[in-house]
């Protein structure tokens, strides 16, 4: 075990480090927290809280997109990328379960079941 | 928020759980890969763990590595993560009708834990803010079981990369699973014509902007989707769509 813990694991932690981690989460709470932060009764103007209905489909697109189709900053030019089959795959799951039951749980699955022989396999 | 006992004994709490129980295990290989990522790119054991336990939140901390391993103040440190959380800040916005009847530390600690995909989840199971005080009750203990678990598997996962770091190889590739989780739940949402030309419309954004520093590209992505969304609305003046169940 000594072994074990000596060979990667260090205890050593900087207290400028520690204390940046600490900001950090700090950070998190007022982040997810801005507009209900303050008691002073708001409301969002009508054009807003219609247009939010559009925002939690853009944010996870804007995530998962570039994900998919660019490596380190730009754009692939091949077809010969896992990521791309393992995505389709999993969407297209997804879809022929019309979203019933477990149909997320599936859609890893299923993506993953395309991306890793391709990726591990091929070397996509 | 979870830590209350009096949300567990809520039949929500338990939808909310089983609702994100089927993502979990994307968002569990995507932790786990975020604590290998911290660990192989530099950071001790100790402070990774530190990470993991306290920040919860994934594209803050990998865009903060390369930061505090390169000694930058912290002031810049701290501004970073900000600006890759400032998603966040739009779904607080869309949050604040829902939780303004909690006394203030417990909305504190709600924000805390409601990542992406609590969200994502909350407000696609509550169209509206509930106007009962029993509804209220039902949608926090929703929120609180769902974002429970999201932060258990997160962490925990986490917690295993960080420890297991020199024994998983980072090519196999297993954090797509993350995304594929993401991707799941985007199928999910994709309800209404005008949300397909959202997803599209930010995709492309978020592709085409992605040179700008501090993954700003996916706030662009989300203005430039929703102010489209808008502008293609036939009637303005309606009230919003109400989801089909």
């Amino acid at each position: 075990m000594m072994e074990f813990f000596s060979s990667g694991l260090s205890a050593y932690a900087d207290t400028n480090t520690l204390w940046t981690i600490f900001w950090m989460a700090v950070i998190t709470v007022i982040s997810r927290s801005f507009f209900f932060i303050s008691d002073t009764p708001w409301t969002l103007p009508a054009w807003a809280q219609r247009g939010l209905q559009y925002a939690p489909i853009a944010a996870l697109s804007a995530v998962v997109i570039p994900e998919v189709v660019m490596t380190q900053g730009l754009f692939i030019h091949t077809l010969m990328d896992a990521r791309l089959y393992g995505f389709v795959g999993g969407a297209v799951y997804f879809f022929w379960r019309k979203g019933a039951g477990q149909a997320v749980l599936g859609t890893i699955i299923s993506g993953m079941a395309v991306y890793l022989p391709l990726h591990i396999g091929l070397g996509w | 928020m979870f830590p209350l006992s009096a949300n567990w004994r809520r039949p929500e709490f338990r939808q909310g759980f089983f609702d994100m129980l089927s993502v979990a295990p994307g968002i569990a290989a995507w932790g786990l890969m975020t604590g290998v990522a911290m660990v192989k790119s530099g950071m001790t054991t100790l402070e990774a763990l530190a990470m993991s336990l306290l920040v919860f939140a994934g594209s803050s901390q990998l865009a903060a590595i390369p930061l505090l391993l390169a000694g930058a103040p912290m002031w810049i440190i701290l501004a970073t993560a900000f600006c890759v959380n400032l998603r966040f800040v739009v779904f607080s916005a869309h949050m604040r009708p829902y939780v303004m009847h909690l006394p203030r530390w417990q909305r504190l600690v709600t924000g805390y834990f409601t990542a992406d995909l609590t969200y994502v989840l909350f407000v696609k199971r509550f169209a509206k803010p509930a106007d009962s005080e029993e509804g209220r009750a039902g949608q926090m203990a929703y929120l609180a079981g769902n974002g429970g678990i999201n932060w258990f598997s997160w962490v925990s996962f986490s917690v295993l990369g960080v420890v297991l770091a020199n024994f998983i190889p980072t090519a196999w590739g297993l954090g797509f699973a993350g995304v594929l989780a993401l991707t799941g739940i985007l199928c999910s949402l994709a309800t209404s014509r005008l949300r397909w030309v959202s997803a599209g419309v930010a995709g492309t954004t978020a592709v085409a902007a992605f040179a700008l520093p501090l993954k700003l590209n996916i706030l662009v992505a989300i203005a430039a989707a929703v102010a489209l969304c808008l502008l293609l609305e036939k009637r303005p003046s309606q009230a919003p769509e109400v989801e089909t169940p």
